[in-house]
C-alpha cells in the first residue's frame, strides 16, 4: 500500500472532502499562499480558489467567530490555527460560543466545524510548544481527536468533517513527516516510528471514541497520544527484550474517550502507566487516573503511575525542554516503577 | 458627568416611502417588545420565574427599525439584552415566554433563558452574554452568504460597551477586506452597566470607529423608528449589493437599570426624565397621529392585540412542562452517547 506522511494524509482528507462537499471551506493564517505553516494545505488555494480557501489576517478570535457564523448558516469550515498556543487568543469563541451554542439554543444550533492545531515541544520555546488538550477536554460541547499516525489523521479528519459538532484535531509538529518543517527533526527522533503510514487512496472514516491497541501485552498497560504514544511504543518493544510485556493503547480521541478498551486492558494487566505531553497539574493523566480509580480500582495491583510534562511553560534551552517533556527513559523508568510496586 | 442628550440627535419622523402596513407592523413590534418586558418585570416579582433579565425599555426603535429593513431569511445576532431583537425578527411571544419560565416548550427548550433567546427559523443566530461575541459570528454568516451565493445580509446588534472588545476590530477588518454583506448596529444606550462611554472610550463618536477599516458609519436618532429604518435600509441594501459593511450608531437610552432590580444609581433623575420625554413609542405614536397615518382606533386595536398575545403567551408557558433534571443531556452533542463522564 501507499505510504503517506501525516501532513499528506491530512491534506488528502481535506481535499477529498472538499471535492465531495462544497460546504467545506478552509480558513486560517497562511493556509493559502504559503500552503500552511507546516505545508499541510499545500496547493489547496490553487485547487479550490479563494472562496474555499481563506487566508486570514492574524485575528484568531475574529476568524474563529467567522467560522462559527459560517457553520451556523450552512457551511462546514475547517479552521487552522498556526500553532495550538494561538488558540488561546480565540478562547472565548471556542469555549463560550462554539461549544455552548447547541445547548444554549436548546439544540437549534449545530456548529459543524473542525479546528486543526499543531502542538508539542519542538525547540520553539514557550509560546509555540504547548500541549493544550486538557483545556479542551475540559470543555463540554467540543470533541477532541489526536491522530498519531497518517492513517488515523485521514480517517479521524474525514470523520470530523462529517460530524455536526465542533471538533478539535490536535496534530503534533514532530509527526507531520519528512516533507514538513520539523520533519527532519522527527526523523532524527528514533522514538517516532512510521506505523500507520499505509493510507488507502479512497476516503474512509475512523469513528470517534475508538481507541486502538498498538501493541498487545500482559504485564503493564501504557496509554498515550501523539508523540507520547510513539515513545511508549518504543519503550514497549525495548522492554519486550527484558521479558516485560507492555500493552500500548492510543485513545485516538480523548473526547469521546473509549473507556471500554482502556478498562479492559487495565483489568487484564492490573498495572498502568499513563503518558501525556500536557502538564501534570489538572492534565489528561489526572483525568485518566480518575477514570481508572472509579471503574477499575479493584483490578489494580499498584498505584497508577503518570508521566506528564513538568508544571512549567516549555523552556527554550534544549536541556530544559528535554527535562520538562516526557522522554523515552522517563516512560521506561515508570514501567519499572509500576512493576516494582506491590 | 455628561451624557448624550436626546436633543442632540433628535430627528423628525419621515414617513415617505413607508406604507401603512409597515407602519402598523413597526408600532406593533415596538409595543410587543415593550409590553413583553414590562410583563416580565411583574412576572419576576409575582411568580417563581428563574434567573434574571436585561430590559431594553426605551430602545425598541433600534431593534424594530433595523429588522424592518431585513428580509425574513436575513441573519441577526443579538446580545444579553435581546428580547426586542427577537420580537423585531418575529419570534413568537409564546415560545419566548415559555423559555423565560424554563419550560420544555420554550424556544430554547429551557436551556438558554433570557440571555440566549434565539430562533434559527427566524434567522436569529443566537444571543450572546459575551457582549461582543456576536460581532464575528454575524460576520461569518455574511461570509457564508457570499460563499453560498444566497444574497443574505447579516446584522449584528451590540451595545456601546461591546465596541471595546477585540473581536469588534478583528471582525470589522475582515468584513471590510472581503466586502462582506454585514451591518453592524451599535445600540448606544449610553451605559455599559455603570460606565458611560466617555469613561471607557477614547473616541466617543462611535460611528467613526470603523474608519480605520474604511467602513462608512452614521450616527442617528435611535429613538426614532423611521430614522433607524431608513438608515438601516440604506446600509442593508448597500451591503446586499456587494458594497461591503456599514457601521450604524443608534443613540438611545436604557430606561431601566442594567439588569433586573439594578437601580442605576450611577445616573441622575434629571437625565432619565429628559430621555423619558423622548420615549420611542410615544414619539412614534404622536407623529403618526399628527400626520394622520394611523388613528387612535388603530393604536387601541394593536394595544389590545398585544395584551391578548401576552396573556396567551403566559398561558402557553404555564401549560408547558418544567425542564427536567436530565434534559440537558440531549443538547451537549448531537449524539447523546458522547457525553461521557467518570461517575
Amino acid at each position: 500500500m501507499r505510504q503517506l506522511t501525516l501532513s499528506e494524509a491530512m491534506r488528502e482528507a481535506m481535499i477529498q472532502e472538499m471535492e465531495a462537499d462544497e460546504r467545506v471551506i478552509l480558513m486560517g493564517e497562511d493556509v493559502g499562499r504559503f500552503n500552511g505553516a507546516f505545508g499541510v494545505s499545500q496547493g489547496m488555494l490553487d485547487k479550490f480558489g479563494p472562496k474555499r480557501v481563506w487566508d486570514t489576517p492574524i485575528s484568531e478570535a475574529g476568524f474563529m467567530g467567522i467560522g462559527i457564523g459560517a457553520a451556523l448558516t450552512g457551511l462546514r469550515p475547517i479552521i487552522e490555527f498556526q500553532y495550538a498556543d494561538f488558540m488561546f487568543c480565540a478562547m472565548d469563541q471556542i469555549v463560550n460560543e462554539a461549544a455552548k451554542l447547541r445547548l444554549m439554543s436548546g439544540g437549534q444550533a449545530s456548529v459543524p466545524l473542525v479546528i486543526r492545531a499543531p502542538q508539542g515541544a519542538t525547540g520553539r520555546a514557550a509560546q509555540h510548544s504547548q500541549s493544550v488538550e486538557a483545556y479542551f477536554m475540559h470543555t463540554p460541547g467540543l470533541l477532541v481527536a489526536m491522530p498519531a499516525t497518517p492513517y488515523d489523521a485521514k480517517g479521524l479528519m474525514t470523520s470530523a468533517m462529517r460530524m455536526n459538532d465542533p471538533v478539535l484535531i490536535l496534530e503534533h509538529k514532530l509527526l507531520y513527516g519528512a516533507a514538513s518543517p520539523g520533519g527532519g527533526k522527527a526523523l532524527s527522533d528514533n522514538t517516532i516510528s512510521d506505523i500507520g503510514s499505509d493510507v488507502p487512496q479512497e476516503s474512509y472514516i475512523i469513528p470517534f471514541g475508538q481507541a486502538i491497541i498498538r501493541k498487545e501485552g500482559a504485564d503493564v498497560t501504557l496509554i498515550g497520544t501523539l508523540v507520547m504514544m510513539h515513545r511508549a511504543l518504543a519503550v514497549a518493544f525495548e522492554l519486550e527484550k527484558e521479558g516485560i510485556s507492555c500493552e500500548v493503547i492510543d485513545p485516538r480521541t480523548i473526547v469521546p474517550l473509549d473507556e471500554e478498551t482502556i478498562l479492559n486492558s487495565v483489568r487484564k494487566t492490573n498495572r498502568v502507566v499513563l503518558v501525556s505531553e500536557d502538564v501534570e497539574r489538572g492534565g489528561v493523566c489526572a483525568e485518566l487516573s480518575a477514570l481508572i480509580m472509579a471503574k477499575a480500582f479493584d483490578y489494580l495491583d499498584a498505584p497508577v503511575v503518570t508521566v506528564s510534562a513538568k508544571n512549567s511553560p516549555v523552556p527554550f534551552g534544549p536541556a530544559s525542554e528535554k527535562e520538562v517533556i516526557p522522554q523515552y527513559d522517563d516512560i521506561k523508568d515508570a514501567v519499572h516503577r509500576v512493576l516494582r510496586d506491590d | 458627568m455628561s451624557y448624550k442628550k436626546p436633543e442632540i440627535v433628535a430627528a423628525p419622523f419621515d414617513f415617505k416611502g413607508i406604507n401603512k402596513t409597515l407602519l402598523k407592523t413597526m408600532y406593533l413590534r415596538m409595543v410587543r417588545a415593550r409590553e413583553f418586558e414590562e410583563q416580565l418585570y411583574y412576572l419576576f416579582l409575582s411568580t417563581p420565574m428563574p434567573g434574571t433579565m436585561h430590559q431594553a425599555t426605551g430602545q425598541e426603535a433600534v431593534a424594530v427599525g433595523v429588522a424592518s429593513a431585513l428580509n425574513e431569511d436575513d441573519y441577526v445576532t443579538s446580545n444579553h439584552r435581546g428580547h426586542g431583537h427577537c420580537i423585531a425578527k418575529d419570534v413568537q411571544l409564546d415560545v419566548m415566554m415559555a423559555e423565560m419560565f424554563a419550560r420544555r416548550n420554550g424556544v430554547c427548550k429551557g436551556m438558554g433563558g433570557s440571555m440566549h433567546l434565539c430562533d434559527f427559523n427566524r434567522g436569529m443566530l443566537g444571543a450572546f452574554g459575551i457582549v461582543g461575541a456576536g460581532i464575528p459570528i454575524a460576520t461569518g454568516a455574511a461570509l457564508s452568504s457570499v460563499v453560498r451565493g444566497t444574497n443574505q445580509v447579516a446584522v449584528s446588534f451590540f451595545g456601546d460597551g461591546a465596541i471595546n472588545e477585540g473581536v469588534f476590530h478583528e471582525a470589522l477588518n475582515m468584513a471590510a477586506l472581503w466586502k462582506l454583506p454585514v451591518v453592524y448596529v451599535i445600540e448606544n444606550n449610553q451605559y455599559a452597566l455603570s460606565m458611560p462611554n466617555e469613561l471607557v472610550s477614547a473616541v466617543t463618536d462611535l460611528s467613526t470607529r470603523g474608519s480605520s477599516y474604511g467602513i462608512p458609519g452614521q450616527t442617528i436618532d435611535g429613538n426614532n423608528v423611521t430614522a433607524v429604518y431608513k438608515a438601516a435600509k440604506k446600509a442593508v441594501d448597500s451591503a446586499r449589493a456587494g458594497k461591503g459593511p456599514f457601521l450604524l450608531e443608534c443613540i438611545t437610552y436604557r430606561m431601566r437599570g442594567h439588569a433586573r432590580f439594578e437601580p442605576a444609581s450611577y445616573r441622575n433623575k434629571e437625565e432619565v426624565a429628559q430621555w423619558e420625554k423622548f420615549d420611542p413609542i410615544q414619539r412614534f405614536k404622536h407623529a403618526l397621529l399628527e400626520e394622520g397615518k394611523l388613528t387612535e382606533a388603530d393604536f387601541s386595536a394593536i394595544d389590545e392585540q398585544v395584551e391578548k398575545e401576552i396573556e396567551q403567551a403566559i398561558a402557553f408557558a404555564e401549560a408547558g412542562e418544567h425542564v427536567g433534571a436530565q434534559d440537558y443531556l440531549r443538547y451537549i452533542y448531537e449524539d447523546q452517547t458522547l457525553v461521557g463522564g467518570v461517575a
